[in-house]
């Protein structure tokens, strides 16, 4: 084990390191401070010279006389095993939850390697989370990356967690599990987290990994890739379904924000680095289902919009690669209804595949359609309404508006502990749906209208 | 031109920074010479000399790897191998097929993969064209090779001089198939060749674009036409369906040959095309669209500086294949991260940046890139044409087309596909704003739509653009005094081009009868609806009223068009006969 006590420059989380010889890139890196206190760090640069440490933790207390430097000879790794369910542990992956040590059956580098694209499957089989807005209008399919918009005092916890607990895939004897990474949450919003998920006996089946606000930042860069690599373990290792949620990948950002200006690179959009998005596609596509294997790992991140704007480079990076978005909005959440999913700017690329015959129900597309046309159509009259006034629409617009509400108050609003089937949802809407006009249905097949519509309908 | 080999030369790491590490001690190495860097040998290409400090970009993660550690110079620049066995493939950025990686490696791609880009073992059925003796000129035909059941590839000539030998049979790519000799000097001939990637490959004459490209999309092929050989861009917002329009041009277009370069964007959709174009089937010929089809991926997790070569290699082999004459199209989703990839290698290099961190030579790369587009005249004696039309999609940060990669774009590119993400939420698709796009070959095709589809075509198109320009000022009014205070004439209108926007310009992907529309098809659609605006036009002259007119059975039927097949566009005459009938009787009462 090579060993320096040659510091010559601390800046910020970054230490240097000179005179070191055979030290590898990206190794992990121990320093023992002069008061016998050890941090970890990770080798961001290496010449015959120099190498530059980045510290986990403070660097604060680090002397460049006194602190002494060990090179460990490998990269950051996690030890994984099928015990780690039910377990807490923080953002370096150390218990903490007071239990026994995990013995590794496998050891994994964080980093992972990227899936070969032609060894992925297509994702498509159905996942319900019982939350209509989802189910219906972007559903959510196995080995998926699907994110939520949301922004500072909405309700995206809430919707996590209700997800977390109501997540399935209806299908007999799939073993399902869900692996959380808290990335720089406040201590109040972690427990409101494990508080649910032992409550509802969900922890039995999930994995947490929690730095929370007042750990280092530098850590916030490890603890997605710790939660990835376990998810991928249990998934493609032990054959479960897995569900992971990242929460706050905002906080992530900033993480990579203050380490790039750190190493003063230069600077992209907003102070951002320029590899910012390849930085969270090493995340983000560690989504999916591989040929071979029986487990999925779906990706379910959560950010929150800096002042409430999806350009904004963190949300506009994360929708570039991921298949979809689910946007919380302000406006449905000060009209008082959980959870203030705003359906027309959410998406789902992956939807068409997961859904239909089998799937879900034969009508399900022509259903979705027409809820997003009838929806569109009465937002714009709301808009149009607020000028001219109620009393200069047609009948039929009326009709339209009267659906909008409608549908906000009863398909969007659901309670938190409400789990609707598939097929609870479908029939919600074309209830619904029955406010409109028939001839107004053009996007729905007639013999569905026949088939699932009819008895809804008062004409 | 060959790559001459050269000794190899060794040398050792001083410096690793991400993909970028700096070698020592490789005299003779050349700029963009390819190295192997490292115990693993990890493929790179050096990219800047300095005193003696060869910098390099390595197409692999560098993780583990030590100063000190070797690096040697292969002595050839990065190139890509040519020849039968390209089609049908799945390669990444720098042409190493990911099946044999997934044979290599398994599910997860490893480093220091050696593989060879095209398999060795297969015997192809090589067919001569020259005999001996004959004086053979730099691309002249030497004979062909059925490479798929869709395509014949055509064995080209890299020398000149007299045909000494030539061979019929089955060979692999390594066995010999004949000689040339020039000036005492002998070269092997053989079913490959390969050619440097950043050299555009050479012809005889770059002609204007007179001929479209038929993409089967109306949008497109009606209002904003792009050129066999021309460049066409299609910026736009996170889901406003870059990657659908591209995938259905790939689809749809009458192109013999398609190179698909997914340039660091997702897994899944890569997976999406490598399961979906196996099951598509050529309308022309009934066999799979994968075998004229040749796939590069390089998702975004895969290493940058490989993204970076994608585009490269991708545009390579679509010249080799304008070269045997055949119409190729180049699809490269998505521009923005290529850009994307220069920055970041930029960056590590401590280089000057540009504007938004960019590189300041961004503009000029972009430009060298579309400019390799083009209908050429190919090399050799026989009098071939071939073409590469690139479409590539860009994904601006935001949405915001100010900033510099959609820019320096579109002063390079002559269609302009205007992606809009309010159409893409109220689910009109393809989200592409009608009034926003353009077409600069508008003019120089409009000779070839008159001649092959119908004489008033240009005039419809026109008119028809005109009905929606005039559709977007009269929603201005009407978001002030509501629909009803318009004059009747003006309403009429809104109903037309309502029509417009809904029963021509949407089309549905997914639905096999509307997802690819023939130029008859998209003529008698167009037709249809302005046959029915003069209809409408002069019933209200005459005193019919609008509320009647909007009754009509026509109306319906003109929503129900998207459904007649290609192959029954004869019921337009019928459809158009029932209006004609229809407005009638309405006039008589």
């Amino acid at each position: 084990m090579k060993e320096y006590k040659t510091i010559n420059e601390i800046a910020g989380p970054l230490v240097f390191v000179q005179g070191v010889s055979g030290v590898s890139y990206n190794e992990m890196v121990d320093i023992t401070l002069s008061n016998g206190e050890r941090r970890r760090g990770q080798v961001l640069d290496v010449s015959d010279k120099v190498a530059v440490v980045q510290v986990f933790g403070a660097t604060s207390g680090i002397d460049p006389k006194g602190s002494s430097v060990r090179f460990l000879g490998e990269t950051m790794t996690i030890g994984l095993s099928p015990d780690m369910l039910g377990r807490i542990f923080d953002g370096l992956g150390r218990p903490r939850d007071k239990g026994p040590q995990i013995i590794a059956k496998e050891k994994v580098d964080v980093n992972g390697l990227p899936i070969n694209p032609f060894s992925r499957e297509p994702p498509e089989d159905f996942i319900q989370t019982g939350v209509s807005t989802i189910d219906a209008m972007n559903t959510l399919v196995r080995g998926q990356k699907l994110p939520i918009f949301s922004a500072s005092g909405l309700p995206h916890n809430q919707l996590a967690v209700q997800i977390a607990r109501q997540a399935k895939v209806r299908k007999e004897g799939e073993s399902f599990a869900v692996v959380f990474a808290a990335v720089g949450i406040t201590h109040e919003e972690a427990s409101y987290f494990m508080r649910d998920f032992e409550k509802t006996g969900a922890l039995e089946n999930a994995v947490l990994f929690l730095n929370l606000a007042d750990d280092p930042s530098v850590e916030r860069l490890i603890t997605p890739r710790l939660a990835l690599s376990t998810a991928e373990y249990l998934a493609y290792e032990q054959g479960m379904h897995v569900l992971v949620i990242i929460t706050d990948m905002t906080n992530y950002c900033e993480a990579l924000r203050e380490i790039s200006s750190a190493r003063q690179e230069v600077p992209g959009r907003r102070g951002y680095p320029g590899y910012m998005y390849t930085d969270l596609s090493t995340i983000y596509e560690r989504a999916g289902r591989i040929k071979g294997s029986t487990g999925t790992v779906t990706q379910f991140p959560i950010l929150t919009m800096p002042g409430d704007d999806k350009t904004h480079p963190i949300p506009d990076l994360t929708g570039y690669i991921t298949e979809g978005q689910i946007i919380l909005s302000r406006d449905i959440h000060r009209k008082g209804i959980y959870p203030p999913v705003d359906v027309l700017p959410s998406l789902s690329r992956l939807m068409n595949s997961g859904i239909g015959p089998e799937k879900t129900r034969e009508d399900h597309k022509g259903v979705s359609d027409q809820l997003y046309a009838g929806y569109a159509g009465g937002r714009d009259l709301r808009a149009l309404s607020a000028v001219v006034g109620e009393e200069a629409l047609t009948e039929v617009d009326r009709k339209y508006l009267k659906f909008a509400d409608a549908f906000e108050d009863r398909f969007v609003r659901q309670g938190q502990y409400e789990d609707r089937s598939i097929e609870q949802t479908l029939d919600l809407a074309w209830e619904l749906l029955s406010m409109i006009p028939e001839a107004e249905l053009k996007r729905v097949k007639r013999e569905y209208i026949e088939k699932y519509g009819k008895r809804f309908r008062k004409d | 031109m060959m790559a001459k080999t050269k000794k190899s030369k060794k040398g050792y790491i001083q410096r690793i920074s991400g993909p970028v590490v700096e070698g020592r001690d490789l005299e003779g190495a050349r700029l963009y010479d390819v190295v192997k860097v490292g115990k693993e040998g990890l493929i790179g290409e050096i990219i800047k000399i300095v005193s003696g400090t060869y910098v390099i970009q390595v197409y692999e993660d560098t993780t583990g790897l030590q100063p000190g550690e070797p690096v040697e110079s292969t002595g050839e620049p990065l190139s890509v191998e040519l020849g039968p066995g390209l089609l049908k493939n799945i390669y990444d950025g720098i042409q190493r097929p990911l099946a044999f990686i997934e044979k290599e490696s398994g599910a997860f791609i490893k480093r220091g993969i050696t593989v060879s880009p095209l398999d060795r073992k297969i015997k192809w059925e090589f067919k001569p064209k020259m005999k001996k003796g004959d004086k053979v000129k730099v691309g002249d035909i030497l004979g062909t090779v059925q490479e798929t059941d869709l395509v014949e590839h055509k064995i080209i000539s890299p020398y000149e001089g007299k045909l000494d030998d030539l061979k019929k049979g089955k060979f692999t790519i390594d066995e010999v198939i004949g000689n040339v000799s020039s000036e005492g000097k002998k070269h092997e001939l053989y079913l490959t060749q390969k050619w440097v990637v950043r050299k555009p490959r050479m012809y005889i004459e770059k002609f204007p674009p007179t001929i479209p490209l038929v993409t089967g999309q109306r949008i497109i092929d009606t209002f904003s036409p792009i050129a066999k050989g021309g460049t066409a861009c299609i910026p736009g917002p996170f889901g406003s369906g870059k990657t659908v329009t591209q995938q259905s041009l790939a689809k749809y277009s009458d192109t013999q040959i398609v190179v698909y370069i997914g340039c660091g964007e997702r897994g899944n959709e890569m997976t999406d095309v490598l399961t979906e174009f196996p099951e598509l089937v050529d309308p022309n010929s009934g066999k799979p669209l994968m075998e004229r089809t040749v796939l590069i991926a390089n998702t975004s997790n895969m290493p940058v500086a490989a993204r970076e070569a994608s585009v490269y290699t991708g545009i390579t082999i679509a010249e080799y294949y304008r070269d045997q004459g055949y119409d190729v199209a180049l699809m490269a989703d998505s521009t923005s991260r290529w850009a994307e990839a220069m920055r970041e290698i930029g960056g590590r290099l401590e280089e000057m940046p540009g504007e938004e961190g960019y590189p300041a030579y961004l503009a000029r790369r972009l430009a060298e890139f579309y400019e390799r587009a083009g209908r050429v005249r190919c090399l050799g004696s026989d009098e071939r044409y071939g073409s590469v039309t690139i479409i590539g999609a860009v994904s601006p940060p935001g949405g915001d087309i100010s900033e510099p990669v959609s820019q320096n774009t579109l002063r390079v590119t002559k269609v302009f596909l205007a992606l809009d993400s309010s159409l893409a939420q109220r689910r009109h698709f393809p989200a592409i704003n009608w009034l926003k796009s353009y077409s600069l070959y508008l003019e120089s095709l409009e000779d070839w739509y008159a001649e092959n589809v119908s004489s008033d075509f240009p005039k419809l198109r026109s008119e028809a653009m005109a009905l929606l320009q005039k559709e977007a000022e009269l929603q201005e009014i009407v978001q002030l005094v509501g629909p009803d205070a318009l004059p009747e004439k003006e309403q009429a209108i809104l109903l037309v081009t309502k029509m417009l926007r809904e029963d021509f310009l949407q089309q549905n992907a997914y639905s096999d009868v509307d997802a690819r529309a023939s130029l008859e098809k998209q003529y008698n659609m167009l037709k249809t609806i302005m046959n029915f605006h003069n209809k409408t036009m002069s019933s209200i002259d005459l005193g019919a009223q609008l509320k009647r007119i909007k009754e009509m059975d026509a109306v319906v039927k003109i929503g129900r068009m998207k459904e007649i097949s290609n192959e029954n566009v004869k019921e337009f005459g019928r459809l158009n006969s029932d209006m004609g009938a229809e407005f009638d009787s309405l006039l008589k009462k």
